[in-house]
C-alpha cells in the first residue's frame, strides 16, 4: 500500500500488568515527515514507542507499518522491517568499543553495506571516529547519544524513533543533536518520530506534533502552531528553550 | 619432586576437562544470569554417547584412535547440543520472567529426569569403554620415580586448548560472539536492533553442551569408566570451578577448572584421596563467602 501511512497507531492500549499506560493513543506518520510528540515525564511516550517495537505488546489496538500490522510481530523482526530506535538512556553497550556498538547497529545489514555506511555516520558525528575503540561506557553524555543515532542509522532504517534525545545534555550539545536530526531526515531521507520533554526543540524541528497527557493524545497540530498554542506554551515550555 | 612434577600433570589434564564443562555454566550465566543445573547431566549425556559410539567405531571395525576420536565427537556434540537445546526450551524458556528461582527448580528437574533416564537406559552399573589411546613416555627419572605423559593426557590437554582459544576468538570476534555479549549486558537493546535474542541464548546453551560432551568423551577416555551418576560430582566441580575463575568470565572458567584440578589431585595425592571431593566444596563455600565475584570475575554490576 504505497499511500498508506508509514506509521500508523490505532487505538493502542498498554498495560505494565493491571496498571495502564497508553488508553487508545491513535496517530499518524507520513513517509518524510518529522513527527513529535511531547508529554511530560510518566505521560507514556517511551511505553508508545517500545510499544511500537513490539515490548511491551499492545494490549489493545493495532501499530501498522506502511499499512502492515505489526502489532503481534517480536521486536526483531520489527526491526527487521526497517524501524530503528534510540531508547531512552541511549542504552549503549558500554563494555564495546564505539566500533563495535556500530557492528550491533549493523545486524540486519548485509555486511557488504557496512564501509559505506560506517563512513557516513563517522561523517555526520567526526568524534565517534576519533573515540573509534574507546569504550561505549567512557564517552561523554553527547557522544553517547551520537553513538546511539549512528547505531540506529547503521540499520538503514526507514523510520527512526528516538526518545528524549536532549535528555541530561548541555544547551549546546543539544543543538547540535538537533541539526543532526534534521539532517538525518532531509539528507538521508528517514522519516522521524520523537518523543520529547523538551518541548521548544522538538516542536521547532518537527512538522507535526501531538502533545500526550496520562496515556492519551490531548492535541495535535502543526509544529509551529503547537508551539504558539497557550497550552503548551504554559505546560511545556516554561523557560525551557535555549 | 618427581612426584610433585607426576601429581602436576595429572592435575593439568582433571583441570582441563573441568575447565570444559566450567564454560558451559559461566557462559549460560553470563547470558542469562543463571546457573543451568542440568550442565553436569550434558555432560554425563556427552559421556555416555561417546561410548556408544566407541562401541560403534569398533563394531564398524574402524581401528584408527584419531578417526575414531572425530568421528566420535562429532557425534556426541550433536546429541548432546540436542539436550542442550531441549533443557533451555523446557526448563527455562517458558519460565523466563517468572521469578529467579523457578528456572533453578525446574532445571534440577530436569537433571534427575536424565540421571534416571540414563539409568534405566543404560543400567546403574560402571560401564567400560573408550580407552582407545594407549601408552605414554618417560619424561624424566628422579628420586627412583618414573615421571610419565600418557599420550591421552597430551590429546586432553591439546584438545582443551584448541577448543577455548577458539571459542574465546568466536566470541571476541564473531557476529554471533557479539550477539552473545550485547544479550548478556541488555537484552532489550540487543533485540532492539534486531538480534533474535531467544536464538541467541538457545545457540549459548547449544554451545555449552557441545563442549561438555567434549569434557565427557575426554573424561571416558581418561578414565575408561563411566556410570550415570558422574555429571553429579563433575558438575558441581567445574560450577566450582566457574565461581572460583569468576561466573561469566571465560578465561575465569578455564582458570578455574586449572585450579580444582591441582586442588582435586594434590589434596589426594598428598592427604587423602577419600575427602578430595570435600577439597572442593569446601572451596566453592569459602569463595561464596569470601569473593563472590570470583579471582577473574568483576565486581556485581547492576544489569539494566
Ligand atoms: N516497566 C514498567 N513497569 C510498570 N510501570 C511502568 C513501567 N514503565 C513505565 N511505567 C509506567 O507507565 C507510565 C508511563 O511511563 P513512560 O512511558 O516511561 O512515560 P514517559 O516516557 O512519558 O516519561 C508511568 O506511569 C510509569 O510509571
Ligand atoms: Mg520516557
Amino acid at each position: 500500500m504505497p499511500d498508506a501511512p508509514i506509521l500508523a497507531v490505532r487505538g493502542v492500549m498498554t498495560f505494565y500488568g493491571a496498571i495502564q499506560a497508553l488508553h487508545g493513543v491513535d496517530l499518524e506518520v507520513a513517509r518524510g515527515e518529522i513527527v513529535t510528540m511531547i508529554g511530560a515525564n510518566g505521560a507514556g511516550k517511551s511505553t508508545l514507542l517500545m510499544t511500537i517495537c513490539g515490548n511491551p505488546r499492545a494490549r489493545a489496538g493495532a501499530v501498522l507499518l506502511d499499512g502492515e500490522d505489526i502489532t503481534g510481530l517480536p521486536t526483531y523482526k520489527i526491526v527487521q522491517r526497517g524501524v530503528a530506535q534510540v531508547p531512552e538512556g541511549r542504552r549503549i553497550f558500554s563494555h564495546m568499543s564505539v566500533f563495535e556498538n556500530l557492528q550491533m547497529g549493523a545486524t540486519i545489514v548485509d555486511p557488504a553495506h557496512f564501509h559505506h555506511d560506517l563512513d557516513r555516520v563517522f561523517a555526520m558525528f567526526p568524534r565517534l571516529a576519533e573515540r573509534r575503540d574507546q569504550r561505549g561506557g567512557t564517552l561523554s553524555g553527547g557522544e553517547q547519544q551520537m553513538l546511539a543515532i549512528g547505531r540506529a542509522l547503521m540499520s538503514r532504517p526507514r523510520l527512526l524513533l528516538l526518545d528524549e534525545p536532549s535528555l541530561g545534555l548541555a544547551p549546546l550539545v543539544v543543538k547540535q543533536i538537533f541539526e543532526a536530526i534534521g539532517r538525518i531526515a532531509r539528507e538521508e531521507g528517514v522519516t522521524i518520530f520523537l518523543v520529547e520533554q523538551n518541548a521548544y526543540h522538538a516542536l521547532r524541528l518537527a512538522d507535526r506534533g501531538y502533545v500526550l497527557v496520562n496515556g492519551r493524545v490531548r492535541l495535535s497540530g502543526p509544529g509551529k502552531e503547537l508551539l504558539a498554542n497557550a497550552e503548551v506554551r504554559s505546560a511545556y515550555l516554561e523557560g525551557g528553550h535555549a | 619432586m618427581a612426584y610433585f612434577s607426576q601429581q602436576l600433570i595429572n592435575a593439568v589434564t582433571l583441570g582441563a576437562i573441568y575447565g570444559l564443562i566450567a564454560i558451559g555454566y559461566t557462559m549460560v550465566y553470563g547470558i542469562i544470569g543463571m546457573i543451568n543445573f542440568a550442565h553436569g547431566e550434558v555432560f554425563m549425556i556427552g559421556a555416555f554417547i561417546s561410548l556408544i559410539g566407541f562401541m560403534i567405531c569398533s563394531t564398524l571395525g574402524i581401528g584408527s584412535a584419531p578417526v575414531a576420536i572425530i568421528l566420535v565427537l562429532f557425534m556426541s556434540m550433536v546429541f548432546t547440543a540436542v539436550y542442550g537445546w531441549s533443557i533451555e526450551r523446557l526448563a527455562y524458556r517458558p519460565l523466563r520472567g517468572s521469578f529467579k528461582l523457578a528456572p533453578l527448580i525446574s532445571a534440577i528437574g530436569v537433571s534427575i529426569v536424565l540421571q534416571n533416564y540414563v539409568q534405566l537406559a543404560q543400567g546403574a552399573r560402571f560401564k567400560p569403554g573408550g580407552r582407545i589411546v594407549e601408552g605414554g613416555f618417560n619424561l624424566f627419572t628422579a628420586d627412583g620415580f618414573d615421571v610419565r605423559v600418557s599420550w591421552l593426557q597430551i590429546v586432553i590437554v591439546i584438545v582443551t586448548v584448541v577448543l577455548m582459544a577458539g571459542f574465546s576468538l568466536m566470541i571476541a570476534r564473531t557476529p554471533l560472539g557479539r550477539k552473545q555479549r550485547a544479550c548478556e549486558q541488555d537484552m532489550k537493546m540487543a533485540s532492539l536492533l534486531g538480534v533474535d535474542v531467544d536464538r541467541t541464548i538457545s545457540l549459548t546453551f547449544v554451545m555449552g553442551a557441545a563442549l561438555a560432551a567434549v569434557a565427557g568423551m575426554l573424561f571416558l577416555m581418561y578414565y575408561g569408566i563411566i556410570d550415570f551418576f558422574i555429571g553429579f560430582l563433575a558438575g558441581i566441580k567445574a560450577f566450582t570451578a566457574a565461581v572460583l575463575g569468576g561466573i561469566g568470565s571465560l578465561p575465569g572458567a578455564m582458570l578455574g577448572g586449572l585450579l580444582i584440578g591441582v586442588i582435586e589431585v594434590f589434596w589426594a595425592g598428598y592427604f587423602s584421596s577419600e575427602y578430595k571431593d570435600v577439597a572442593a566444596f569446601s572451596i566453592l563455600i569459602l569463595v561464596l563467602i569470601f569473593r563472590p565475584s570470583g579471582l577473574l570475575g568483576k565486581p556485581e554490576i547492576e544489569k539494566v
